[in-house]
């Protein structure tokens, strides 16, 4: 395998270039796929049958918890991409803990959330419109979850190997799918949650 | 319902039991047949677990053949049904059930698999590579859209199919209307053998994007790289509609939510919407390649450059673009305002633009050129005329008020086939026939492969010409009879007589590979129809590391400079090649999928929990695994090439 | 080649003998909205015969005059990469056939979604087409009477069908009076219809809906005024009225011969609009209706589906 020591560790190899290309991609299609979720969420907005309307059941502290774990996330593994750059992988498996376990948090009062909903009435078989918003956010929550097992098994990966290309490689793409996660919150955050309160 | 009785054929007949013993004896069949010529070893190695771009590519084709066989067997019941009136060879249901699964496998198991197929093989070679940018991946696609495929397949002897059309609309496709498991199986099949299309697209994209030979720029790829690359554009951002819909059908289907319901909210016209968001770019997803592989056929026996090459690209990323902006075109007379339908409607036609630029770049290619009727030509010029009439009928289904009368009639119903069969079904055989030596490394009987063309061709007029007629006379689709008095007979009857000429051309085909396998001599050499583009520059059959040395190209017609300009493609000296190892990974994980979607079907929730980790636990041992390939030596390369006569160096 | 010539003349033999014998029902228009679809696909037809008979003959005269065996053995064809003017003609010219088709699309769109020229300021005769699996109920509410699987028309008269659908999406089609629409359960749509000519009409559901699709057709019969008024008389006079269980029994699934009845079932299940729609808002307004939906669901799924 030919490394290429003028380019950063994550883009080293050929492979590594054709990864980082192909998970762009990848997170187009799953641009495609909230855009999907967000604008059927739009048209089942209103469509609140017989069951509650977002105003009805959303509960501002939670979701602020939520932004601001999610948030800081983002920035944190940004930091652990960053150490890597820099070749310091203690403080790199620093930041990404901190991450993972500010993701897990994030997931934590997701789950309380549901059971909020669940409590008040709104559930998937409540309408439409309730349908339509646990699957949106629902898509979210299982996206970080799969991200949280991912990012253990990277984790444990650095921690045997320490940094080679393969787990740099792996370690960006991590990162860029945990910043693409945090965007599509934004959106969520943006226009079910504070639309939907207003 | 009782736990066993779900699993039961909701409408029995003769037939389907029939089909069942004979599942269950060619199954047997097969096993029993590696088992004896000690075969399990060899389909293991070399092509279950493989990663080679050029065998996943064979078994796309080989699957899609298979495919085309169980959709066309569909056709031919139903225009035998329909080709009296008031037949009763088949029930409404099992008719229902027939056009249904039709529509299904050729859309999405047949056509898909064969593009794919023929992409996975023609595309590495044609840019100079030696395998797709994820060869795993790949392999992993091929097999989750076989378990899908399988899964979809085996409905109809286990639960019974789906009974609400290919377009599966809403309300009649909920659990009110549609009450055995039939469209849980569309739900789950679709979606497994969509997530490995989904991951064909990046694939391919990363791959012509990346690793294209020196010198090929964007401009100077041949054209059916170009209608690939354009065509997996589509694919990625048109598929997760489907994932969408189709996950929004299962939560309605199978946890009561109302989605697509009258109720509580629910809006049944949701799906059309999202249905043909996805769908209309599918149609583009499969003519694209078509048109891609007529530029290079035209152009190889016309022995002239493709006419307009800058212009073939520009209309391909137009109607990419307009593609999806068409779709509410398929149903005008869902009572949208007048304002609305002549919206669609004029985008609609504006489609028909950058098709008819196309249709006259490969007329002015064969001009002043030197035409030989070979097979694959005789099916891109009989493409040409029959593709132009499903085209303009297409523009005449645009026209909204008119569609009114066209809509649900045997008239689309024509049309449709019109542009599909000869846009798609001939551009995948005359591909398969022009790429056959490629593959196999002998050429399939020409005079064989004419006499089914002629099959083919008049077969072809003959099924789908009357149905325009009949679909003015107001035939409606779908009716699985009608009365006498209707007057539909007698062109139904020819119909079914043009089906059976379609169908005897297909078997003629499978004799002529039968053939020319027995027959064909093996001394064809590297270049046998005197070809122009890049593939044609290595070995027949291609030795596994594709090009012994990395081409460098001036232009889209590489072997042509090659041949005419003396340019030297091959510079380098060889050195060892990196090729990636087999992998058993991505057969078990589609396994898997395959037990998650059969439980998902059959609400078996522990089936559902437990291949549900086990998929995820491979992809955690796959996280894990280390594996970098391996390498092919200088001598091995040496030896491989001097078997071939050495041309390369 | 000559095979295919010999195809083609057949082909064009056998359609010009079968038009020629009975006219094609969309071709033979009973009434202006059919008359304004039917000159649009005779005017597309014409059109699009032109372009395939271009593409034929260019095609054709490219196979004869460049194949190989006319070509000397030492031939070699030409280098063309493209040339401007060619390419802005087979650009342009589909251009200008596509802008004079949207033209006539547009044009033609409104037309058909619009009362018919000539009956503009006539009071449209209301009728609700609905319909179940396998039927089509006709309420006429001015009237007051309704029928199943039949459909009586005063000719000569602007008549405003609104259409919907007790359960599956139906398509209302009488081809010889106008084109299709949509029948759907949540939603009123309108199709606006007159018919010129008394005589009786086929009209069916042209969208699939399920396994008794091929037999769900109607008979419509178009009248002068007075012979329409005298059948509503008679009908007043004669039937029975519909109640609420009479109806929930012709929704099964099934399929019924004609009936009759006076009063309409809007009266104690109206249709999905204004208040009553489900578009909208799901609001408890339609309470009703959802009641009496759930009502015929249960029945449904407790009785077998297949079993009528």
């Amino acid at each position: 395998m030919k490394i290429d020591s003028t380019q950063p560790l994550e883009y080293s190899t050929e492979q590594n270039r054709l990864n980082i290309l192909g998970f762009w991609i990848f997170l187009g299609a799953e641009i495609m796929l909230f855009a999907t979720l967000f604008t059927s969420y739009f048209v089942y907005e209103n469509r609140t049958g017989s069951g509650p309307g977002g105003a009805d059941i959303f509960e501002i502290t939670p979701v602020l918890i939520e932004t601001i774990l999610l948030l800081t996330s983002s920035f944190t593994i940004g930091l652990a991409i960053h150490a890597m750059r820099i070749q310091r992988t203690k403080a790199m498996l620093g930041f990404f803990a901190i991450t993972l376990v500010l993701g897990a948090a994030f997931l934590g009062v997701e789950i309380y959330e549901f059971i909020h909903y669940y409590h008040v009435g709104a559930t998937l078989q409540t309408s439409a419109f309730t349908g339509i918003l646990l699957t949106t956010l629902g898509t979210h929550g299982a996206h970080v979850m799969f991200g949280l097992f991912w990012g253990i098994f990277i984790f444990i990966q650095i921690k045997k190997q320490g940094l080679t290309p393969q787990t740099a490689n792996k370690s960006f793409i991590f990162s860029l799918y945990w910043h693409f996660l945090d965007v599509m919150w934004i959106f969520i955050f943006s226009f079910i949650y504070l639309k939907g309160m207003m | 319902m009782e736990f066993f009785e779900r699993f039961a054929i909701p409408h029995p007949s003769p037939m389907i039991y029939a089909s069942m013993v004979a599942i269950g004896l060619v199954t047997i069949a097969i096993i029993v047949g590696i088992s004896y010529f000690k075969k399990w070893g060899y389909l293991w190695n070399e092509w279950l677990t493989t990663t080679d771009h050029k065998r996943i590519g064979i078994m796309y084709i080989i699957s899609a053949l298979l495919m085309l066989f169980r959709g066309g067997a569909d056709a031919v019941m139903m225009r035998l049904q329909t080709a009296v009136p008031e037949n009763t060879f088949l029930d409404a249901q099992h008719y229902n059930e027939v056009f249904t699964t039709h529509g299904v496998v050729m859309i999405f198991f047949m056509a898909m698999a064969f593009i794919i197929g023929l992409m996975n093989y023609i595309i590495p070679l044609q840019i100079g590579a030696r395998d797709v940018a994820f060869p795993r991946l790949n392999a992993l696609s091929f097999w989750l859209y076989f378990a899908g495929a399988m899964l979809f397949n085996i409905s109809f002897v286990i639960g019974g199919s789906p009974d609400a059309g290919w377009t599966n609309y809403y309300p009649l496709a909920s659990t009110d209307f549609s009450t055995s498991v039939g469209v849980n199986y569309y739900n789950w099949a679709l979606q497994i053998s969509g997530i490995g299309t989904l991951m064909s697209g990046i694939n391919f994209i990363t791959t012509i994007i990346k690793m294209r030979a020196p010198g090929m720029t964007l401009m100077k790829m041949p054209m059916f790289v170009w209608s690939a690359l354009i065509t997996n554009i589509i694919i990625v951002f048109a598929f997760p509609v489907l994932t969408i819909a189709l996950l929004m059908g299962t939560f309605d289907r199978q946890f009561g939510t109302f989605f697509f319901a009258s109720e509580n909210g629910g809006m049944d016209m949701m799906w059309a919407n999202l249905f043909w968001i996805w769908g209309h770019p599918e149609v583009y997803i499969l003519i694209l390649p078509a048109f891609g592989i007529y530029s290079q056929i035209i152009a190889t026996f016309s022995e002239r450059n493709l006419y307009g090459y800058t212009s073939m690209v520009v209309s391909m990323v137009a109607i990419s673009l307009l593609s999806f902006l068409v779709w509410v075109h398929h149903f005008f007379t869902m009572g949208h305002d007048a304002m609305t339908n002549s919206i669609f409607s004029i985008t609609t036609m504006a489609i028909a633009v950058p098709t008819g630029i196309k249709i006259f770049n490969w007329l002015l290619t064969m001009w002043k050129g030197k035409i030989r009727f070979t097979t694959p030509m005789l099916y891109s010029i009989a493409f040409i005329p029959l593709f132009t009439i499903g085209g303009v009928t297409g523009v005449m289904l645009a026209i909204a008020s008119a569609d009114y009368q066209y809509h649900n009639t045997m008239f689309l119903v024509a049309h449709f086939h019109n542009v599909i069969i000869p846009g798609v079904v001939f551009a995948m055989i005359a591909g398969l026939i022009y790429w056959w030596p490629k593959m196999f490394g002998f050429m399939l009987n020409e005079k064989i492969g004419k006499w089914a063309f002629w099959f083919i061709v008049v077969g072809f007029c003959f099924s789908f010409f009357p149905m325009y007629i009949t679909g003015l006379d107001g035939q409606a689709r779908r009716m699985y009879t009608y009365s006498e008095a209707t007057g539909f007979g007698p062109l139904s009857m020819l119909s079914f007589f043009g089906a059976s000429l379609l169908a005897a051309g297909f078997a003629i085909i499978v004799y002529n590979i039968y053939y020319s396998f027995r027959n064909a001599p093996r001394n064809i050499g590297d270049d046998p129809w005197n070809a122009r583009s890049l593939e044609w520059a290595t070995h027949n059959p291609v030795p596994e590391y594709n090009f012994a040395v990395t081409p460098e190209v001036v232009s889209s017609e590489a072997l042509w400079d090659a041949k005419k300009r003396g340019h030297n493609l091959f510079k380098d000296k060889i050195e060892k090649i990196h090729m990636p190892n087999n992998t058993g990974w991505p057969i078990i994980m589609a396994g898997l999928f395959f037990v998650f979607g059969f439980s998902f079907v059959f609400f078996i929730w522990a089936g559902v929990i437990l291949s549900g980790l086990a998929i995820l636990g491979c992809m955690a041992y796959r996280s894990f695994e280390k594996d970098d390939g391996r390498y092919i030596s200088v001598e091995e390369i040496k030896e491989t090439e001097d078997k071939f006569g050495g041309a390369n160096e | 080649m000559k095979r295919k010539w010999t195809l083609l003349a057949f082909i064009f033999t056998i359609v010009t003998v079968l038009t020629g014998c009975e006219p094609l029902l969309v071709l033979d228009p009973k009434g202006p909205q059919a008359a304004t679809t039917a000159n649009v696909i005779w005017i597309s037809i014409i059109t699009m015969a032109v372009i395939v008979i271009v593409v034929i003959v260019m095609l054709t005269n490219m196979l004869l005059k460049y194949r190989a065996s006319k070509q000397p053995d030492d031939y070699e064809p030409p280098h063309i990469k493209g040339n401007p003017i060619v390419e802005g003609i087979i650009v342009g010219v589909p251009i200008l056939i596509v802008a004079f088709l949207s033209v006539v699309s547009v044009i033609s769109t409104y037309q058909v979604e619009a009362t018919p020229e000539g009956y503009e300021d006539q009071e449209p005769l209301v009728i609700y087409a609905s319909s179940s699996n396998w039927k089509w109920h006709f309420s006429y509410p001015e009237q007051d009477i309704e029928t199943v699987n039949y459909l009586f028309l005063p000719t000569n008269q602007a008549i405003e069908f609104r259409l919907y659908s007790h359960g599956t999406i139906s398509s209302f089609w009488i081809p010889q009076l106008a084109g299709q629409k949509y029948a759907m359960a949540d939603m009123v749509n309108t199709l606006h219809v007159v018919a010129d000519v008394p005589g009786e009409y086929i009209g069916r559901n042209a969208n699939f809906n399920g396994e008794g699709f091929a037999e769900n057709k109607f008979n419509v019969t178009a009248m002068p005024q007075e012979e329409f008024d005298q059948w509503v008389d008679d009908i007043q006079a004669t039937a029975e009225p519909i109640t609420e269980e009479i109806f929930d029994e012709l929704i099964e699934p099934g399929h019924l011969g004609q009936m009759t009845f006076t009063g309409t079932h809007l009266d104690f299940a109206p249709a999905p609009e204004g208040e009553n729609g489900g578009h909208n808002h799901g609001s408890p307004a339609d309470s009703d209706e959802d009641n009496s939906e759930q009502e015929q669901e249960t029945g449904y799924n407790e009785s077998d589906h297949h079993n009528h």
